[in-house]
């Protein structure tokens, strides 16, 4: 790089060319990784605060129009829902193993589980996508379309207004998107991190990418764990 | 070729690459520093073109100058471009870019290329806003409050919210690098005891923009999607509710003073000790006190809701944390001055401007009092005693600590001095001027006139002729340091690796410093503001 | 004198002195600190100026000084905190007997009902040491009516209802403004408050055409929508009688137990299904988008008006189920 020049005779840079990966400003390669990972965590904090803004918005509304909340809430899909929770444990977990492999530097096993997890994050969006077509299909999505007249015919003693479900499914539609663009935005990611593994980037002292990308991953995971109960399981009782 | 160039010229951050090419894909944070330092200076001008705008119209009480939805659009974009595209981009992202790897002794910020990507999301949210700005304009208020915002106004409000959505997302990073940096990237022996009180500063006001700025962004983009999908969250004839629109807003555009004047607090808590020659007053205080404010800051967003309808106990709770929030602020303005206490007081033009901050930010943090006392607020809430009041804490706290800021680093920036007698000048109309615009602002604030009023009644002119008699010195008092400070860069005397003999990290690299800021990573061996072991500075190389 | 250069704003009401005692504090020690804060530097700058040959004397910081200079503006500060709440609780807390004026406002202008009948349009004319009680709400955006003499403003919100009192102690005109950004005309929207003496406001309230008061409209209304083919004040119909309702504790379906204050009464109205009195079915149609603003005020002003007389209102001490007692003696 030519900003080097200025330092040519720096005993720093000289140190540094046996190791590709590590950025000229940092004195080692710990630091860097303390550096990366302390920065996605705290990145990660203001991603709590991004969903925080929500949920808080929610927390009001289902305090104040509970019966719409739960009407709407009844018309998700549960099957779809309880299965995409499954698909991303399960990518969780491919996650955590592959952080495991790049540790121990299996290039092999760590490609595969990348590639598992890029599939899990696949299926996840896929079926998230035919839900929403489902409810575009019913009219809950709201926009100037929006129709809950179904649901308040189906549930005749709990006198819904349509304009309190539709406050619903503005939430739903914007909690589950927001989640959504950051299941784009990792499966991205990690596309990138299974190239570089396949490239064989990684060995067991350089692995931090794919720990950071994993953080990542962890939390947009975490955020659905929330996401399905408060969304999907406000009230289900048997025969409900 | 490195040591040939030695030989003749020093190598430095400024002449190690030439070409536009080297500075739009630079990751020096150094280079970035100036890119933002340019982009804020324009928005700066931008801005104050409309407020220029504003009070001409106030000249007199009918409104004859501008229409009445252009001027509402004026103060809506003068409030929008100074806030998001000044303030808060200000200090942090020029002064604290450029100077906290130097001060901890780093060779750059942790994530450089971020750096850089957060310089590219300001600018594509800038240009967003300017668009925003020449099809049109926008009319909300910096406010944005619902449900005028989100189903009455007819302007481009969705472009606007949009671009400040993405301006949020440069702060976040810029904030994220801070933090890190501070944490991570420290030079052997610098302790957390031993930093520089501008980088405690910039630590807690990092953790305001990590932890805000995601809040108001994610707002706005519900104004936005009511907007555009007609969602209803705000819209109470739709079941929603207006008012949750403004606890949002607050809970981030509270703390969002505090991102602006910590930075200016962290400038002064150098300038004071250096021009008195002496260790810091009270430093470990100082240093908590930063926290304090970021702390107690998120808690007292409500307090711009007294009128708002909100219950009768929560509004006693946000009136007393906004009073508890004051004391920390107190506490370093007692600092500052005893810093003074058998000092060897210079009368140098930083010092000057701090000097200006002490007074007005006292009398800024002193009439917020007012605003966090209950029955006062009911009166003055939205007059221009609130206009007053933030503009002493914004302008004359933020404005007057940057422009100290910019005039005490300037040597090391540009490896110039400036012109110190025209300085001083600058310093003092700055501060004229200043008060002219303002403080007649609180009588008629308090005489009932409501802020955004585009014609008032006849018996509030004195004051609003002094105002903007008072914003035509301040004008001058702003373009002065544009025009001597770019002659500097030509004809300023070349300035020496540390002109006012301060004792930061900093000081002890060239003028301008190597493109990795140290030839060697430093190794610190003493604490901060240890005055006693320099010599003063030569004053006849300060004098031109 | 300073007809054209105030420096003070004129107090016109119980709340405007007690609010200037109160500034007048603020601005004292506020100046006293300001002072001492800028002679302090004044001096230390002038006697600890740069001179050739002296050195700065080094001194660490001082934990007795720090801990002072932090608890001893506190106290003062907790000062202006309680005599500030306690003319906020004053100023939120409208008199029990206090006359009542509806006010609706909208872009770019305020209307104005007296309980009495008459209507006014960005004017309010009151009487002089009586103490009245707005009742506002918005048809579009947030407003905020503020009037400078009285030292009283509240924010007008659309959808609920919010209050705001005064006692008016001197006669005279004075500004109403809206405080609140509304829109283009924002600083159009602007009035006047006519204070007046008892007899002349007599004379203005029977000056203007004959008009039933407020409440007289109100229950021609609800005859007209046809409330009280349910809401019978007779017998218990298929809707809750209302008489004695206002101001009392409700018994909801769900347990729960609601003041009827003017906001419930709106929501009963508007979104009958939201809380259902205990022991009915939620048969009633919503009236959103049926009845304005202006009729609800209408209709309120009516339903409180079967309420008992002022005295009666103790409604924090009445027990939950107190109001079909009042239905029974009626």
């Amino acid at each position: 790089m030519s900003d080097r020049a200025g330092t040519g005779d720096s005993p720093l840079v000289l140190e540094h060319e046996d190791r590709p990966e590590l950025r000229h400003h940092f004195a080692d390669v710990v630091q860097q990784r303390n550096a990366a990972s302390l920065g996605m965590w705290w990145f990660l904090g203001t991603e709590i605060m991004f969903f925080g803004g929500m949920f808080c918005g929610y927390l009001v509304y289902r305090r104040a129009y509970f019966p719409d909340f739960a009407a709407g809430s009844r018309s998700l899909n549960l099957i779809a829902g309880t299965l995409n929770t499954a698909v991303l444990i399960c990518s969780s977990l491919t996650v955590a193993l592959a952080v495991r492999a790049s540790q121990l530097g299996k290039r092999k096993q760590l490609v595969n589980l990348l590639l598992a997890t890029i599939f899990f994050g696949v299926c996840f969006l896929a079926i998230k996508g035919y839900e929403w077509r489902d409810e575009y299909i019913h009219h809950h999505v709201p926009t100037f379309y929006f129709d809950a007249h179904d649901l308040v015919r189906e549930n005749p003693n709990l006198h819904l207004d349509p304009q309190h479900t539709k406050i619903f499914f503005s939430l739903y539609f914007a909690l589950t998107g927001v989640h959504a663009l950051h299941m784009i935005v990792g499966i991205g990611i990690f596309s990138v991190i299974t190239f570089m593994a396949w490239r064989g980037k990684f060995n067991p002292e350089y692995h931090t990418p794919v720990e950071i990308a994993g953080l990542y991953w962890h939390f947009v995971d975490i955020v659905w764990i929330y996401l399905f109960p408060l969304l999907y399981l406000i009230d289900r009782r048997p025969g409900a | 070729m490195a040591t040939a160039a030695v030989s003749t010229e020093r190598k430095n951050y400024l002449n190690a690459e030439y070409g536009i090419r080297s500075w739009l894909l630079t990751t020096d944070h150094k280079r970035i520093a100036l890119l933002y330092l340019i982009s804020i200076t324009f928005f700066f001008f931008v801005g104050g073109f409309f407020a220029l705008l504003i009070r001409l119209e106030l000249l007199t009480p009918a409104g004859d100058l501008l229409t009445a939805d252009m001027y509402n659009k004026a103060f809506t974009m003068h409030g929008q471009i100074m806030v998001f595209f000044f303030l808060i981009p200000s200090i942090p992202a020029v002064l604290g870019n450029f100077l906290i790897p130097m001060m901890i002794g780093a060779k750059d910020l942790a994530f450089p290329r971020i750096n850089l990507l957060s310089w590219y999301i300001y600018i594509i949210a800038g240009g967003l806003y300017l668009h925003c700005l020449v099809s049109g304009g926008v009319d909300t208020g910096w406010t944005f409050y619902t449900p005028y915002s989100s189903l009455f106004s007819n302007t481009h409000v969705i472009e606007a919210g949009l671009s400040i959505f993405i301006v949020g997302f440069s702060s976040i990073l810029t904030g994220l690098n801070f933090v890190v940096t501070v944490h991570r990237m420290r030079a052997p022996g610098m302790t957390w005891s031993r930093l520089p009180l501008f980088v405690w500063s910039h630590y807690a006001t990092s953790i305001i923009m990590l932890l805000g700025t995601p809040v108001i962004a994610i707002t706005l983009l519900l104004v936005v999607l009511e907007r555009t999908l007609n969602l209803g969250i705000f819209d109470p004839s739709r079941g929603g509710d207006p008012v949750l629109f403004q606890h949002l807003f607050w809970f981030y555009s509270h703390p969002a003073v505090y991102i602006m004047i910590l930075p200016s607090m962290a400038v002064i808590s150098e300038i004071v000790p250096c021009f008195s020659r002496k260790r810091v007053f009270g430093y470990s205080f100082i240093a908590a006190s930063s926290i304090a404010i970021a702390a107690i800051g998120f808690l007292v967003w409500a307090h711009h809701m007294f009128v708002a309808g909100i219950s009768l106990y929560s509004a006693l709770v946000f009136s007393f944390l906004s009073f508890l929030v004051a004391v920390p602020s107190a506490v370093k303005i007692f600092n500052w001055t005893a810093t003074m206490y058998k000092g060897s007081v210079s009368f140098s033009t930083p010092m000057l401007y701090a000097f200006g901050f002490i007074g007005l930010f006292t009398i800024g943090g002193l009439t917020g009092l007012f605003l966090a006392t209950l029955g006062v607020d009911v009166h003055v809430h939205d007059t221009y005693f609130v206009i007053a009041h933030f503009h002493y804490v914004m302008v004359g706290g933020a404005v007057m600590g940057y422009l100290g800021g910019i005039h005490f680093w300037w040597p090391k920036i540009s490896g110039r001095m400036y012109p110190e007698a025209w300085g001083r000048l600058a310093a003092l109309i700055v501060f004229l001027g200043f008060n002219l615009t303002f403080f007649p602002q609180f009588i008629v604030g308090y005489l009932g006139m409501p802020r955004r009023y585009w014609q008032y009644p006849p018996e509030f002119q004195v004051y609003n002729v002094l105002s903007t008699a008072g914003a035509s010195i301040l004008a001058v008092g702003y373009l002065l340091p544009m025009v001597y400070l770019l002659w500097s860069l030509r004809y300023g005397k070349p300035a020496p690796d540390n002109p006012w003999q301060a004792t930061g990290l900093e000081w002890r690299t060239s003028s301008p410093p190597p493109t990795f800021n140290f030839e060697e990573t430093p190794e610190v061996t003493w604490e901060a503001y240890e005055y006693d072991t320099m010599p003063m500075p030569d004053e006849v190389t300060l004098e031109r | 004198m300073f007809d054209n250069f105030p420096l003070w704003p004129t107090s016109a009401s119980v709340h405007a002195r007690y609010e200037d005692w109160l500034f007048i504090f603020l601005t004292v020690v506020s100046a006293a600190m300001t002072l001492l804060i800028f002679a302090t530097v004044a001096i230390f700058a002038m006697k600890y100026r740069r001179r050739h040959g002296r050195e700065a004397t080094q001194i660490e910081g001082s934990l007795l000084l720090e801990i002072g200079w932090s608890i001893a503006p506190l106290g003062i500060m907790m000062i202006m905190f309680v005599a500030g709440a306690l003319l906020y609780f004053r100023m939120r807390t409208p008199p029990t007997d206090s006359d009542q004026v509806y006010v609706v406002a909208k872009q770019w202008m305020w209307k104005l009902q007296h309980m009495e009948g008459p209507r006014e349009i960005n004017q309010l004319h009151v009487p002089i040491n009586r103490d009245i009680e707005l009742i506002m709400t918005s048809q579009d955006v947030i407003h905020s009516f503020y009037v400078p003499a009285f030292r009283v403003k509240q924010d007008v919100l659309p959808g609920r209802y919010t209050t705001l009192w005064f006692r008016a102690t001197r006669t005279g005109t004075y500004h109403l403004f809206c405080a609140q950004y509304c829109g283009t005309m924002h600083s159009g929207m602007i009035g006047e408050v006519v204070v007046m003496d008892p007899r002349d406001y007599q004379a203005w309230m029977t000056s203007g055409a004959p008009s039933g008061t407020l409440a007289q409209t109100g229950a021609t209304l609800f005859m007209q929508l046809g409330c009280n083919t349910c809401h019978n004040m007779e017998v218990q119909g298929r809707g809750p009688n209302l008489t004695g309702v206002y101001g009392h504790p409700v018994q909801l379906e769900d347990g729960r137990v609601v003041t009827a204050d003017e906001n419930y009464i709106r929501e009963s109205i508007l979104q009958p299904a939201a809380k259902i009195v205990s022991g009915f079915k939620p048969i009633m149609p919503s009236w959103q988008g049926q009845v304005n603003e202006e009729q609800l005020n209408q209709l309120i002003a009516y339903i409180k008006s079967l309420s008992p007389a002022p005295e009666g209102q103790a409604s924090t001490s009445g027990p939950p189920g107190g109001n079909p007692e009042n239905q029974e003696t009626k």
